[in-house]
């Protein structure tokens, strides 16, 4: 990977770490403060493996009040503090730093209140985001936003990052499900934005919190919403001869009207990859995959995939498989699920790239990154979150080739532009961490970069909240990698992920 | 039409002492220039919501209802992008071509007002972030916006988001301007997600004065997966005579066969998609047990379109209350207020529309606090000409004014726009 540059370590909080040990120590159970290197080790990377930083110290409180006491004490000693979840984020959000204190949120693992009466759940923010929906699933509800790591990652890391799902275009991400939070700020304020209400009076502040990557204050609390389950769930299955046929049918879909839970495109790479690798059945004469899911009653579902399934078949499709029954549509999905693995079999090492498009731009998106991969002559496989316009290229190659590894990062980069170019963004779900932080100028100019930062600065006037994410420390594009795995030793490999 | 009477930047102001930029570049001269003579302005659109919120003590205005038009509309991608000021009519009418709408329904203030249908321009709209009767189940204003552009408080063009629903580049600036009632940003392009427009709707009235019922149905409606798109408990109290004919006119439907108390909630959909749902929610809320009519799509449609309107409020000189509280605590909040108040509840019983025509501060402050007790929040939409008030329009603790002003001085740090409009220092 290219080597990272981070903020300047500040010399007088390494001088007076024993002392920020002490104090650290009276504000919570000493037990919880960890500062031996063996301790801290399982703390020097979140899932973008590919960076580790070792923490000066890792705390573990236990309420809002002892993280509310940790960051008065971290801003009146000038130490900077890194909040982090479960660790699953993909950008490293939650990226240590040397000079600074780890705020772990891992011992607030609580569902405080379920009330199905106001249809939602007050919870701490290191539950998991299944735990969440496991919480009231036996009354028939669920939480919607579903990111792939729903298994492992935390609902504070979801507020943090804005997580999406492959449910987005229907339901929403994140910041469209929270009704209410409890943050943190910097000097210890403790701040309750939102409740049990419908929407909350005066300045967003919870929409400004969820996406800000843990840099404008601390998650402890989260009121989420919940919903019913829809009566009736049904996918479908086709394939296309070609890229630009199967593209222009996910547009039609989208364009007659139809709102589909879920729509997901592999490219043909993927296809065979992901057959291979799990027996899904695909139809390995496609150059391109369609999985489009519906949801809602009886005969609205089959109404709608009679739709669907007319609109493939005006586009030339090649195959066109319609679920049965439940095991049948879990089926459709076990190959897609297991994206990452399959191409993890293909090659030593993968970069995911994250970035979103205009749906109508899929086919030329696709066909442009299969250039890329030729004047690269790196192979490359793909996915796409066709509803919502989320696109997830895996470029495959041999990282103990440093030649090949810079390469991989040039076609990275140069996708992320096209992607920007084709009217998209940088990233549509994992974030910008430090992983894409240089290519925020790809998208915004230097007054919206410092309109950003002075939001940062309003809040967090002595940037001591998570610095060095987001926000370009060199203010230039520099080409920066991916999520990166290299045989397998992403931080959780057996995660289902994108 | 406007007499100069002097200019700035090249800007012509008129003799009412308000500037008509006609472009963002425009805004953003106008806006370095008042920055660096520290001077306040308040940010207009087309008048229509200005009565809401508090006074703001600038001399002069800056109208941005010449910076309108369609800039980019792809039915495909499901948005379309406008300069600030276009009027909604002109959104709505150009989606309607394409079958499509603004999922989040819009709150017609215009009848409140002066009696007539003004909604306003899109920028004046998401500045107030007020959602209508499909809130509880698409989400408000804020999660249609996609991206917009704007001036800043120092002059700055700036811009934020995109066109993508899935967008997580950067802090989401969007969700912060709306509902800023214009203190942080003059917007001048804003980007809205849209969505298919619904085939069909048809409306149930359940006729009923029990409250206690009336909560249950809402917690039922709610919990159904038929996908309800409005639910609204329209009371028979206050029974004075003068209401009761008000409200017999604005609720005139052939099946509509009593005006006195009732509950009335929309399903949406294809015909047959709509009787499914009709029968499942039957079974789930036992209508069979209670007297019941349909409203058809004929007459559903005008009758949502009245309770967007706050028709029942019609021209008010009273006091107009929006308040939102836990979706089942409605009921409580109107049984702790005396009987004696026009209201109905919406958005399946979190959205309460209070009129009160007390001249005095403690009321209002009374009803506050109670709305507060139970979580809720509440905003002075109208006052009364008569009311000399003291009370905040707006709810809001030390610690969030705080941050608000925090807030502020990233955008605005000489308070240029609509200074005091929210809060006092904001």
């Amino acid at each position: 990977m290219s080597e990272l540059v981070l903020p300047k370590i500040d010399e007088a909080t390494i001088s007076k770490k024993e002392y920020i040990f002490k104090n650290l120590s009276k504000i919570i159970n000493p037990e919880n403060v960890l500062t031996h290197k063996d301790e801290i080790k399982p703390y020097e990377t979140d899932a973008l493996a590919a960076y580790t930083q070792t923490p000066l110290a890792v705390v573990m409180p236990e309420n809002t009040s002892e993280v509310s006491n940790i960051l008065k004490f971290c801003h009146k000693e000038n130490v900077k503090v890194v909040p982090r979840g479960a660790g699953t984020g993909l950008s490293g959000g939650a990226l240590p730093l040397n000079d600074a204190v780890l705020l772990s949120l891992g011992k607030f693992n609580k569902i405080l209140e379920i009330d199905f009466e106001n249809k939602c759940v007050v919870t701490q923010p290191g539950v998991t985001n299944l735990g969440i929906t496991d919480a009231v699933k036996h009354k028939g509800f669920y939480y919607a936003p579903d990111p792939s790591s729903q298994l492992a990652c935390s609902i504070g890391g979801n507020v943090a990052e804005n997580s999406g799902g492959v449910h987005s275009l229907k339901y929403g991400t994140t910041t469209n499900n929270i009704l209410g939070v409890e943050i943190v700020m910097m000097d210890g304020t403790i701040c309750r934005v939102g409740g049990k209400t419908l929407d909350q009076e005066g300045y967003d502040l919870m929409g400004l919190i969820c996406g800000s990557e843990g840099l404008l204050g601390v998650i402890t609390e989260a009121t989420v919403k919940i919903l019913k389950n829809p009566q009736v769930v049904k996918a479908a299955l086709i394939g296309f001869p070609t890229i630009e046929e199967g593209g222009n049918a996910a547009s039609e879909i989208i364009s007659s009207g139809i709102v589909p839970a879920g729509m997901e495109i592999m490219d043909k790479a993927l296809i065979e990859a992901t057959d291979n690798f799990s027996k899904a059945g695909y139809p390995r004469d496609a150059e391109l995959l369609l999985i489009v899911e519906l949801d809602g009653t009886v005969s609205e579902v089959d109404e709608l995939l009679n739709q669907v399934s007319n609109i493939c078949k005006k586009n030339n499709c090649s195959s066109l498989k319609l679920s049965k029954n439940e095991k049948e549509r879990l089926s459709f999905w076990a190959g897609r699920k297991a994206a990452f693995p399959a191409c993890g079999a293909m090659a030593p090492d993968y970069y995911c790239m994250d970035g979103s498009i205009p749906r109508g731009k899929l086919a030329e998106a696709l066909l442009e990154i299969k250039n890329l991969s030729k004047k690269y002559n790196l192979p490359v496989a793909n996915c796409f979150h066709a509803g919502d316009g989320n696109l997830h290229p895996l470029i495959m190659f041999d990282g103990s080739n440093k030649e090949e590894l810079k390469r991989t990062e040039e076609f990275g980069a140069e996708i992320l532009k096209t992607c920007v170019r084709l009217g998209g963004v940088i990233t549509g779900e994992h974030g910008v961490g430090v992983e894409k932080r240089e290519l925020m100028c790809e998208m915004f100019n230097d007054k919206d970069i410092q309109q950003q930062l002075d939001i940062k600065k309003s809040l967090d006037e002595k940037n001591l909240l998570n610095p060095g994410k987001v926000y370009p420390i060199l203010r230039k594009c520099a080409e920066e990698g991916r999520v990166h795995v290299h045989r397998g030793e992403e931080k959780f490999p057996d995660l289902p992920r994108f | 039409m406007f007499t100069e009477v002097k200019k700035n930047s090249q800007i012509f102001q008129d003799s009412d002492k308000t500037y008509y930029p006609e472009d963002e570049v425009q805004v953003s001269n106008i806006v370095k220039e008042l920055y660096d003579k520290n001077s306040p302005i308040e940010l207009v659109g087309t008048n229509t919501k200005n009565f809401i919120g508090n006074k703001t003590q600038c001399a002069e205005r800056l109208s941005l209802s010449k910076i309108s038009g369609i800039v980019e509309y792809l039915p495909e991608e499901l948005y379309i992008k406008v300069k600030g000021n276009t009027p909604l009519e002109i959104v709505e009418k150009e989606l309607e071509k394409n079958n499509q709408e603004l999922a989040f329904e819009i709150v017609d203030f215009g009848f409140i007002k002066d009696g007539k249908s003004s909604k306003g321009t899109v920028a004046g709209y998401l500045s107030c972030n007020f959602a209508g009767t499909r809130r509880f189940k698409v989400g408000s204003v804020r999660d249609h916006i996609l991206g917009f552009r704007g001036v800043n408080g120092k002059g700055d063009i700036i811009k934020s988001g995109g066109t993508v629903v899935k967008n997580v580049t950067g802090y989401d600036l969007s969700k912060l301007i709306t509902g800023a009632f214009g203190t942080l940003v003059a917007i001048t392009e804003v980007t809205l997600k849209v969505l298919p427009k619904q085939k069909s709707c048809t409306t149930v009235v359940v006729y009923t004065e029990e409250k206690k019922l009336v909560n249950e149905l809402f917690e039922k409606i709610s919990s159904s997966s038929s996908d309800v798109s409005g639910a609204v408990f329209i009371p028979e109290e206050p029974k004075d005579e003068e209401y009761q004919y008000n409200k017999e006119r604005v609720f005139k439907f052939n099946d509509l066969v009593s005006n006195k108390s009732f509950l009335a909630f929309r399903v949406e959909g294809d015909k047959v998609s709509i009787n499914e749902k009709i029968k499942k929610l039957n079974q789930e809320l036992e209508l069979d047990k209670l007297s019941t009519t349909i409203l058809d799509v004929h007459q559903s449609i005008p009758f949502w379109k009245k309770i967007n309107s706050l028709e029942l409020f019609n021209q008010t000189n009273n006091n107009l209350l929006r308040i939102v509280v836990p979706p089942s605590s409605s009921i409580k909040l109107i049984q702790n207020i005396e009987n004696k108040f026009k209201y109905y509840i919406d958005w399946c019983g979190s959205l309460c529309w209070l009129e009160v025509p007390s001249t005095k501060n403690e009321k209002i402050k009374e009803i506050k606090k109670i709305t507060q007790e139970i979580g809720g929040y509440l905003t002075i939409i109208k006052k009364s000409e008569k009311f000399d008030f003291e009370e905040t329009v707006f709810t809001v603790n030390e610690t969030r004014l705080l941050i608000s002003e925090k807030i502020k001085k990233g955008f605005d740090p000489k308070r240029i726009f609509n200074p005091g409009k929210m809060y006092r220092g904001v």
